[in-house]
């Protein structure tokens, strides 16, 4: 029988140590403080950008918090109040105006919602210039996807919830997009719905879906996504293995462990993260009407779509692409394509790890080539995502029928634009200052 | 432990088979749970025909009713909106309405019972946004040259004429839906059901 536990961790005769040695035979707390925290090796090289998967964790955190206390006044009700209000939309703004501090709480919840694809955007962004998706990272890579995924369809469902203007013709718009599959399509999203239009039926499951289901699902990704990337260790800015050079001990020598070091780097950058977001939730929690559409502070009417519709910011950049489609192929129409684009264009990210071809991984000894690319993959990530925020027009269709094409080309032109570049060789060591 | 340990090939069988018996509990054991996802018997039953009275629209104008949870408009077209439908053939995806988005008896030049009143589901067919009123002709913002009026989606930039008919190259596929209904009087209208269901 090799080590088990209690023959590993031996109390020091203390009474901190007693107790730990007590739980340590029942429990691996020890084992999984060092794998995870204390003996964790991380690169002694990581850079700001490193911060964000921190923050996700902590706005996960922030979202669930606030999310439980929000449950205890809202009601998931499409009917007509006596004052003619629908009452999920009342009990929002009860939640507001007579509920104590809850317009903070639920201010927290909205910004959260915000804030957290700022951080999950940043974080997929540090993932992809520094090559953080290559082998062996590919199965992080992917829960990340999923990670992602799910995020979508929580802050879909819960922008529901408030059951304004927005909230309704929003679901009205992604729920009839899976009525764009061939044969399947309309009863799918009768299915979905629970009625023939978005109604109380609809409401109530995306409650459901949204305070149990996806978190569910949510944190087991995420704590799939962390035991994956413990297992194969942090990637760097200079996108080279650690693990290949260790000392005596077979500790990286590149390698510092996560705690103290990041740990306490990560309390800093908390506090850093927490003004910032205090400022927005206290100052301009509707951030200019992209936080917080203006148009959902006006109940849900079946009877009429507000002018201008458009989703909340983090959504517009696939929003402009399933609006970029306006040709029908194969016989199939066009609402068809955009639907497939727009889902291929979540899809293709988890693909990145085969479709790099490149010798390095990290964009500090990449060529030309792929900077041009990827620099054009942000320019028309932006575009599409201000395109989609504004109304339709003949010169916006045109503009993000270009912006798709230039977001497909980066991934889908990869394999071969990433074996002709020049590269720069990658150094024997991280560089540290 | 002995190497030699034989596989017991009955007892593997026995194995497979459970497994299979059971998947096909848990496969059986989904169905009570995705059936409770679909319309309930309740809100298969709403969608009584709605009857509406007509006589205070005046020609250009346009009023909107629920039927089934959704916007029906009834417009009163006038000779201009009218006339601006014979002149979008080429324009339109469908001009002679050969896709049934209507009923037989509106399967005609003004896609309506009497050539004034319009009677159209106002979902477009994309996805399922309500259209807003484009009525005004000539060069509006944001619409394409020589616009003869009609309905622009606020959601994907699709665009109909004054009979529902949708334009080329816009997402939506097809013409907006006339739902079957009946005049009970001069200036009555009942949507949600025609004198064959009567």
């Amino acid at each position: 029988m090799a080590n088990t536990n209690y023959e590993k961790y031996k109390s020091d005769g203390s009474v901190q140590g007693n107790v730990l040695e007590w739980f340590d035979a029942r429990f691996p707390a020890t084992s999984m403080w060092r794998a995870h925290l204390s003996e964790y090796y991380a690169p002694k090289n990581f850079n700001f950008l490193y911060f964000f998967g921190s923050l996700a964790i902590l706005v996960l955190v922030i979202q669930v918090v606030t999310g439980i206390f929000l449950v205890m006044h809202y009601k998931p009700d499409a009917s007509l109040n006596a004052s003619g209000i629908p009452v999920a939309f009342a009990s929002v703004e009860y939640i507001m105006r007579d509920v104590p501090w809850g317009w903070l709480i639920r201010y927290m919840h909205s910004t959260g919602a915000s804030a957290f694809f700022i951080v999950v955007y940043m974080h997929m962004y540090r993932g992809l210039i520094y090559g953080s998706y290559r082998q062996p990272r590919e199965l992080i890579w992917i829960f990340g996807s999923l990670i992602f995924l799910c995020l979508m369809a929580e802050a879909f469902m819960g922008y529901l919830l408030p059951w304004g203007q927005m909230s309704y013709w929003g679901a009205q718009v992604i729920v009839n997009l899976f009525s764009a599959i061939p044969l399947v399509g309309e009863p799918l999203s009768i299915w979905v719905r629970g009625d023939f239009v978005i109604g109380d039926a609809t409401l109530n499951r995306f409650f459901s879906f949204h305070v149990i289901a996806v978190p569910l699902v949510l944190i087991g990704l995420v704590a799939a996504h962390i035991l994956a990337l413990h297992e194969v260790g942090s990637n760097n800015p200079d996108g080279i293995e650690i693990k290949k050079k260790k000392d005596a001990n077979g500790i990286p020598l590149d390698g510092i462990p996560f705690h103290p070091y990041y740990t306490v780097k990560d309390i800093a950058v908390v506090v850093g993260f927490l003004i910032v977001f205090s400022i927005i939730v206290f100052f301009a929690p509707e951030g200019g009407g992209y936080f917080l559409e203006y148009n959902n502070f006006i109940p849900a009417d079946p009877l009429k779509t507000p002018p201008h519709i458009a989703p909340v910011w983090y959504f517009t950049p696939y929003y402009s692409m399933l609006r970029a489609m306006v040709w029908p192929l194969l016989g199939l129409d066009a609402k068809f394509w955009g639907v497939v684009l727009m889902g291929a264009g979540v899809l293709v990210i988890a693909f990145l790890p085969w479709l790099d071809k490149s010798p390095v991984k990290s964009i500090r000894y990449r060529g030309p080539i792929y900077k041009g690319f990827l620099a054009a993959f942000l320019v028309s990530f932006f575009m599409l995502g201000y395109l989609g925020a504004q109304p339709p027009s003949p010169a916006s269709e045109v503009l993000s029928q270009i912006g798709t094409l230039v977001y497909f080309a980066f991934f889908l032109a990869m394999p071969w634009y990433t074996k002709i570049d020049k590269y720069k060789p990658e150094p024997e060591r991280v560089t540290f200052k | 432990m002995s190497n030699e340990c034989k596989v017991d090939d009955g007892r593997r069988r026995l194995i497979f088979a459970t497994a299979a018996v059971g998947g096909v509990g848990a496969i059986g054991a989904l169905v009570p749970f995705l059936s409770s996802m679909l319309p309930s018997e309740r809100a298969k039953a709403a969608g009584a025909p709605v009857e509406v009275d007509v006589s205070k629209l005046e020609p250009g104008q346009m009023m909107t009713v629920e039927w089934r949870g959704k916007p029906v408009w009834i417009i009163n077209r006038t000779e201009e909106m009218l006339a601006s439908l014979g002149k979008l053939t080429d324009l339109l995806v469908d001009p002679k309405c050969d896709v049934p988005q209507q009923p037989e008896y509106c399967h005609n030049e003004t896609r309506s019972i009497k050539p004034n009143y319009m009677v159209v589901v106002g979902i477009c067919t994309h996805l399922g946004c309500s259209p807003g009123q484009k009525f005004k002709s000539g060069t509006v913002e944001g619409m394409p040259p020589e616009w003869l009026g009609g309905f622009l989606c606020p959601c994907h930039g699709s665009t109909f004429d004054f009979a529902g008919r949708v334009f080329k190259n816009k997402p939506a596929p097809i013409n907006l839906p006339v739902p079957p209904h009946t005049y009970l009087a001069d200036t009555r209208i009942l949507i949600g059901e025609d004198k064959k269901g009567a």
